[in-house]
């Protein structure tokens, strides 16, 4: 059985998942999708910054931080 | 394998691009280079044109401009290349992106249409790339494609077919290394060719197959657009569609449309909501799948691809401890350059200046002439060139960061610490900068994206001890401030000094926070950031950065501070008094009776006197007088009144103000000066016999000086950077009402805890 549903944010550091909704209002998700962060895609959670915010993901072979609260409401299934 | 021939929609989307009419095309090719931020463009622009770049700024806004012509064309027919700032779409976030499009589209009437794109594509990187790569290719402009880093992406088991990319895109590819300078002749040789030819534009094609109802509702808007506009469209169905789905489009400084079309894009939109396509993310999603299935024809991975040498690096810079520890050793460096390295070719060039003002002023006949050009003009060209060390050393500090890749780290470390206060990480190093000086914080401002944030942080960034409050500082304490130990191990002045710097930090942020929360009132900008690769940094970048950077402070802003400078000295300088001249022709006349060995000893002392009497006579001296009623609540007398009026030229005036005020010997700015000042306020009384300067009145001093504005060209840097005189006179305002206010409490507070004695 696959693993649940959960958000980005709380994803074991160095998994993948992948992204299946982003929750963000309509006006900020765009820029986020043409980052290439868009649902099918795969994502690994990397690290999070020192001061524990923001987040740093790999996403489509580069490296992208977000803040925690966006990384939130982005929804992955996480990678066996 | 290979889907070159059925990119989608390629045949039936072929619309004939309507060519500028001739009087737009300016006589010189005009090259664009544009692409990913991060990509290499900067060091590929360089490879192209060599170390000739112009740089200025588009008209109206702050966004740097950078041309060149093409190494190697001839004169006669000269191929300029334009740098555009860096992009991640058509759909811009920022103003650097925004001036992108806007060329792009040809909407900025002073910047010619495009002769040919070269964009420049991250191989390592190539997805991401692509998206913005297809986007431009679909404008129709001749372009060529430059597959940059392919070494990189090499390392990383990422083998990209050139040949079989160019197929898939329809433009030319050329793969190249562009800090090794490799491929970029071909590359070269490629815009020569066409800038000869001059080659029919390439057919318009489509990177993303649309959902029909979205492609009709583009298609329709199109014909709109083409017949509805007096100005021949770039590409009608490139613009229909970015219309479409992206609401800011219309919105931006060059665009105009009319209601006509306005409304059209509404009213389809709706209809798309209705279908139920959510049109914002619809043709993100099309291009996407397409390039996809175009880097899966075109690259092949060989091995896993590993832990690659950034993300070694990273384990460390970006560590709990040792990240935070890098990082502030990083910055401790920056600012004892700045602040102390900077110091040595600092006094140089003041004593450079110094020294040619007494040349010059040998050289002419004293008056009014000489006055102009030594006090006047060469001390205020003196004002400006003194700013210079200071801001090469950031910004070739700031130019290393970012090229190797450590910025972006910098602004993920500070981010959480900044957003406290409704900032940006980004915003950490223009604040720290401010302490040396707030010029250059205020010119590297330039990297928010935000324009809410980057006038935060504007506002703010003055607030920051500056070196240049540093001698007002040390003034002060050495003539005031008793040297107790405190604590065992802390010296009071030096703990004074410390307090000075906490106290601009706390109200910054503390301004800053209120400045998010009312007037520029916007959420914590969202961070979307690129941690790009670290790469080792390309000398000429870096230098060309900090050459460039300081040649538009030279220009720019020091014009304007020039300009003040004179003003300044016209108001301490003149109206001229008759009778007082009269007196000193006598009393000098007197002293030509006197032995030789004291003559001159007291020729020189009734020159400073006749200085300092002039002073207290001009225009300035009467302002200090003015302002007494306002300042006198401070516990400031005119004198004060004087040396801060004088400070509006650059707060360290301050010292030589005073000490003509006081008629303290020596007119130079040297530490004998500062230390004989010191001696010269301690020993002030007031009628009564009590000192004048108390360690109160210091600190109330101070404290006005940690908060005012006392800083022509910081106005004038403003000015430049915000294109607008409201937020340089906001600025002074709001700092002005906070000095006030702030000494005014220290004042009182200190009177309550002394409990006698009023320093007045």
């Amino acid at each position: 059985m696959p693993p649940e549903t959960r958000s980005l944010a709380s994803l074991a550091i160095g998994s993948v998942g992948t992204v299946i909704e982003i929750k963000l209002a309509p006006e900020y998700r765009s820029r986020l999708l043409e980052m290439g962060l868009l649902v099918g895609t795969p994502v690994q959670l990397v690290r999070f910054a020192p001061l524990g915010d923001p987040v740093e993901i790999k996403v489509r072979g580069y490296h992208l931080t977000l803040r925690k609260q966006e990384a939130e409401q982005i929804w992955v299934q996480p990678k066996e | 394998m290979i889907q070159g021939e059925s990119i989608a929609g390629s045949e039936s989307s072929v619309i004939p691009r309507s060519t500028p009419p001739s009087d737009l095309r300016a006589s010189c090719f005009q090259v664009v280079l544009t692409g990913n931020p991060n990509c290499g463009k900067t060091t590929l622009f360089n490879a192209l044109t060599g170390l000739r770049a112009k740089v200025g700024n588009y008209p109206g806004v702050t966004v740097e401009r950078k041309e060149a012509r093409l190494a190697g064309a001839s004169k006669e027919d000269p191929i300029l290349v334009l740098d555009l700032p860096g992009t991640y779409s058509l759909s811009p976030q920022s103003l650097d992106e925004e001036i992108a499009r806007d060329v792009l589209f040809h909407r900025l009437a002073e910047v010619p249409p495009p002769d040919l794109v070269v964009v420049v594509v991250d191989a390592s990187n190539l997805q991401r790339n692509l998206y913005f790569a297809t986007q431009v290719i679909e404008l129709g402009y001749p372009t060529l494609l430059a597959l940059n880093m392919i070494d990189v992406a090499q390392e990383s088991g990422h083998q990209i077919n050139h040949v079989h990319l160019s197929r898939a895109l329809r433009v030319p590819v050329f793969p190249i290394v562009a800090s090794a300078g490799q491929g970029v002749s071909e590359l070269c040789e490629a815009i020569r060719t066409s800038a000869r030819r001059r080659g029919p534009p390439v057919p318009p094609l489509s990177f993303c197959e649309l959902p029909a109802l979205l492609a009709g509702a583009a298609t329709t808007l199109a014909a709109l657009l083409d017949s509805d506009l007096p100005q021949p469209r770039v590409q009608p169905l490139a613009e229909a569609v970015l219309l479409l789905t992206d609401e800011k489009f219309s919105t931006s400084t060059g665009a105009y449309y009319p209601e006509k079309i306005l409304t059209a894009a509404s009213v389809a939109r709706l209809g798309l909501e209705k279908a139920g396509l959510d049109w914002r993310s619809v043709a993100i999603e099309a291009r996407y799948a397409r390039i996809a299935s175009i880097d899966q024809a075109v690259t092949t991975t060989t091995g896993l691809g590993g832990e690659t040498f950034s993300d070694k690096l990273d384990r460390i810079v970006t560590h709990k401890v040792w990240g935070l520890l890098i990082f502030l050793a990083l910055m401790a460096l920056i600012f004892q350059s700045i602040f102390s390295f900077a110091r040595l070719p600092m006094d140089l060039m003041q004593e450079s200046v110094d020294w040619f003002g007494t040349f010059i002023g040998h050289g002419i006949a004293p008056g009014p002439l000489n006055d102009l050009l030594v006090k006047g003009i060469i001390k205020g060209v003196g004002a400006v060139v003194v700013f210079l060390p200071q801001i090469c050393l950031l910004f070739f500090f700031i130019g290393l960061l970012e090229d190797t890749g450590y910025m972006a780290r910098a602004a993920f470390l500070m981010d959480r610490f900044m957003s406290k206060v409704g900032l940006h990480g980004k915003s950490f190093i223009p604040m720290l900068s401010s302490f040396a000086c707030a010029i250059p914080g205020i010119m590297a401002t330039r990297t928010i994206e935000t324009n809410k944030d980057r006038l935060v942080t504007i506002l703010v960034a003055p607030l920051m001890s500056c070196s240049a409050r540093l001698p007002v500082y040390t003034v002060l304490i050495a003539a005031c401030i008793p040297n107790l130990t405190v604590l065992g191990f802390l010296k009071l002045p030096g703990l004074t000094m410390l307090s000075m710097y906490l106290l601009g930090i706390i109200v910054a942020l503390l301004m800053a926070w209120l400045f998010k929360k009312t007037l520029l009132r916007g959420p914590t900008p969202m961070l979307i950031m690129e941690l790009p690769p670290y790469k080792r940094p390309v000398a000429h970048v870096v230098l060309r950065h900090m050459w460039d950077r300081s040649k538009l402070f030279l220009r720019r802003a020091g014009t304007v501070i020039l300009g003040i400078n004179v003003l300044l000295w016209f108001l301490a300088t003149y109206p001229k008094s008759a009778q007082m001249e009269q007196e000193f022709a006598g009393k000098r006349a007197a002293a030509q009776m006197l032995p030789q060995a004291t003559r001159i000893e007291h020729l020189a002392a009734l020159d400073q006197e006749q200085a300092g009497g002039q002073l207290r006579h001009s225009f300035a001296g009467r302002l200090g007088r003015f302002i007494e009623p306002a300042i006198a609540p401070l516990g400031f007398d005119w004198k004060m009144g004087v040396g801060i009026v004088a400070s509006f030229a650059a707060r360290e005036v301050f010292v030589s103000t005073m000490s003509l005020v006081y008629d303290v010997g020596g007119y130079q700015q040297s530490d004998a000066a500062a230390k004989s000042l010191a001696q010269t306020l301690r020993a002030q009384r007031h009628p009564d016999g009590s000192p004048v300067y108390t360690t109160l009145l210091a600190l109330t001093l101070m404290v006005f000086y940690v908060f005012a504005l006392q800083c022509v060209s910081t106005v004038a840097v403003v000015r430049r950077e915000t294109n607008s005189w409201k937020w340089p006179l906001f600025q002074w305002l709001y700092m002005g009402v906070l000095a006030w206010v702030l000494a005014f409490l220290t004042c009182h507070a200190g009177q309550l805890i002394i409990g006698a004695g009023s320093p007045k």
